[in-house]
């Protein structure tokens, strides 16, 4: 992480500062958005944590996204005839999976006991929900993997018996991974939601929207780079549909915000990620429309498009967690809200009473 | 049901026989005197490890900083002038009382209540006063780390507090973030130093759990053997109280009352309402300023109270993804 709590105590960048921002008076290097703060905090401490959550956790929510996005095309492929782009999704889906994996498993405390994660089912936690649906996706993407491995090498995979075994698979596997691949991509939104994290838990009415939209565009950003172009047609119109949605679903999300949990999706080392998200994905799905037929650009594009998923997924979560460490993104939406209530006639719910 | 918090009362009934009452703490600040001994005392019985690097962190008298993984108890310093106290003042005037039954005239339920009126007076502050708080984990009634939890190990204890095992714990961090309060954390290196330096081996500590996700745990060990809490125990103002979760609020109900008919409007009660957003705290405040000023959340709210809705949006964008694909090999997938 480079964000760190003493982030406010830099200096001044005046050459990093883009025209449209004003100089604080006192000095900071980031400018409120809202009037002058009126908030009290012990000394200037969080009031909530940020979770231990690397840059691992952005990677996975990418992986995830590619792999969830991947399998839907290889689904797709499957119904309307394209081979070559059902195979590379299909690999392209197990290869992320088993990557995110991998760097989830990598930012636990205790990465000896990851299979603890499969200990209980509890609805009223989406990391239990989201490794259920993680490890039974993987399942299914690694037969499909498989056989389309075995298929590409010409049956020379050492499996004997077996290979009766993985071709009957085939056909349920898929089905398991294209049901389970739309919950992939979307569930993130609702793990990072359910969190006292104020940017994320503001953005809980948008954020599955724009993480499925991320993943789509993820999905055919490598469908453009890994297949020719007679048969990335469908994931050219689908990168146009998932930039719109991501770039609308992301104006939403911070209109809906309080100033002080939007914030941090737009300053900050966040905030600049975020904008070159925004620039990303509007060249990539431009890129992919227009000049999608040519196998270079379309693979360019493809590139583009993967980098500003990965960007807006590192975006939200760095945002999130520079949103903890200052109490100001938490005092004051909540103490908004209190006043709202209170405005309302509801009186009633106040954690503090006067007995 | 409107919300997918855990259901208290099935966790309580899953203990049958071994059910034990709720117990909670409740801090009188008023009466704190910022000694630090229930700081001492909960890392001395608890043997957790170092917090931070020794150093003076110029914040009046606290040079502990926060509640974190190994750091359960922490009393917080607040210098104050004439202005704020009045500003205090006239903030708590502004607050609702709750007008709950138990408040009434004082029962004699133990020796504490009885000499509450005597012993208990604050002195007068008017130019200036020093706010002391010991803070520690709220166990909730609706625990966000809990609910979030994916590998049980947070548990419901049949005190009803919330604990966790630190065998199963296998450092996700998700209750971290799940925790409106900030109070559970993930012990590792980023936290503490271990001291492993030669030079340094005169603090060469051993760090247990580490990597895993630790917190007050309401000195369980203690209570199973009918103990109070290690910082109850040691409180040398009865600040600290602990017993039966209803005691608990009634004795601060009272004590507000108390306060408020000396003039003191500041005075206020923090996690004692049922309907708050965590659905009241087992360990209830009594604070004399606003929350936030001691580092403690104005409003929160336990995030799984939204997670149906949340849910509900996660299904219609994973709807809408199937949708999105399948239009796109309507109009693209054939050439």
């Amino acid at each position: 992480m480079t964000t760190s709590q003493h982030d406010s105590h830099r200096p001044p960048q005046p050459t990093r500062r883009s025209r449209r921002d004003r100089k604080a008076p006192d000095g900071a290097r980031e400018v409120p958005m809202v009037e002058k703060p009126e908030f009290t905090s012990y000394y200037g401490r969080p009031v909530v944590k940020a979770p231990p959550w690397g840059d691992e956790i952005a990677a996975y929510l990418f992986l995830g996204g590619v792999a969830g996005g991947s399998s839907l095309l290889s689904a797709g492929a499957q119904l309307t005839g394209k081979p070559t782009l059902q195979r590379n999704a299909r690999l392209t889906a197990f290869g992320a999976a088993a990557l995110g994996t991998a760097a989830l498993v990598h930012d636990l405390g205790r990465p000896e006991r990851f299979l603890y994660m499969l200990r209980t089912f509890k609805v009223t936690s989406p990391m239990s929900v989201g490794s259920w649906v993680l490890s039974s996706y993987s399942a299914g993407a690694g037969v499909t993997a498989a056989a389309e491995v075995d298929r590409l090498t010409g049956q020379r995979l050492p499996l004997g018996p077996l290979r009766r075994l993985l071709n009957a698979l085939e056909a349920p596997a898929e089905a398991q991974t294209a049901l389970l691949a739309a919950p992939l991509s979307s569930y993130t939104g609702a793990l990072l939601s359910a969190t006292a994290v104020p940017t994320w838990n503001a953005a809980r009415d948008q954020l599955p929207f724009v993480f499925v939209s991320s993943a789509a565009m993820a999905a055919s950003g490598a469908a453009l780079v890994t297949t020719p172009v007679n048969q990335t047609q469908p994931a050219r119109v689908l990168s146009a549909a998932a930039a719109v949605g991501e770039l609308v679903s992301m104006k939403v999300m911070k209109k809906k915000m309080h100033p002080a949990e939007a914030e941090p999706l737009e300053t900050g080392v966040p905030g600049t990620m975020l904008k070159w998200a925004e620039r990303l994905t509007a060249a990539g799905a431009a890129g992919a429309v227009l000049l999608g037929g040519r196998r270079t650009t379309a693979a360019a594009s493809g590139l583009l498009m993967l980098g500003a998923s990965a960007l807006t997924r590192l975006g939200v979560l760095r945002a999130g967690i520079a949103s903890a460490q200052d109490p100001r993104h938490t005092v004051e939406p909540q103490k908004a809200r209190l006043e709202e209530r209170r405005a309302r006639g509801v009186v009633d719910d106040s954690i503090t009473t006067a007995g | 049901m409107t919300s997918l918090t855990e259901d208290t009362r099935r966790s309580a009934e899953a203990y049958g026989e071994s059910a034990a009452s709720r117990k909670s703490f409740f801090t009188d600040t008023s009466i704190c005197i910022g000694c630090k001994a229930c700081e001492v005392a909960c890392k001395e019985w608890n043997r957790n490890p170092q917090d931070g690097s020794l150093e003076v962190l110029g914040s009046s008298y606290d040079n502990t900083g926060g509640l974190g993984a190994n750091t359960w108890r922490h009393v917080a310093f607040v210098e104050q002038n004439s202005q704020r106290i009045e500003e205090a003042r006239e903030s708590g005037r502004k607050l609702v009382n709750l007008g709950m039954p138990g408040v009434g005239p004082p029962q004699s339920s133990g020796p504490a209540a009885d000499g509450a009126k005597s012993s208990t007076a604050p002195p007068d502050t008017a130019e200036f006063r020093w706010l002391m708080s010991s803070d520690v984990c709220k166990h909730c009634t609706h625990a966000g780390c809990l609910d979030v939890c994916p590998t049980g190990a947070l548990f419901r204890t049949e005190y009803g507090t919330v604990k966790v095992q630190e065998d199963i714990c296998n450092g996700c961090g998700t209750c971290v973030a799940g925790c409106p309060f900030g109070v559970i954390e993930r012990r590792d290196e980023g936290i503490i130093r271990a001291k492993v330096d030669r030079a340094q081996s005169k603090y060469a500590q051993e760090i247990p759990n580490e990597g895993t996700a630790n917190k007050c745990t309401f000195c369980y060990d203690r209570l199973v053997d009918g103990q109070t809490p290690a910082c109850a125990q040691t409180c040398p103002t009865t600040s600290i109280k602990f017993g039966d979760h209803e005691d608990m609020v009634d004795q601060a109900r009272r004590r507000v009352a108390e306060l408020r008919e000396q003039g003191m409007t500041e005075a206020r009660l923090y996690g004692a309402n049922p309907n708050d957003g965590v659905g009241g705290t087992g360990s209830v405040f009594l604070l004399l300023d606003e929350p936030e000023v001691y580092g403690l959340p104005p409003d929160p709210r336990v995030a799984t109270k939204d997670l149906p809705r949340m849910y509900k949006r996660t299904a219609l964008a994973a709807v809408g993804m199937i949708a999105a694909v399948g239009a796109s090999f309507a109009l693209g997938g054939r050439r």
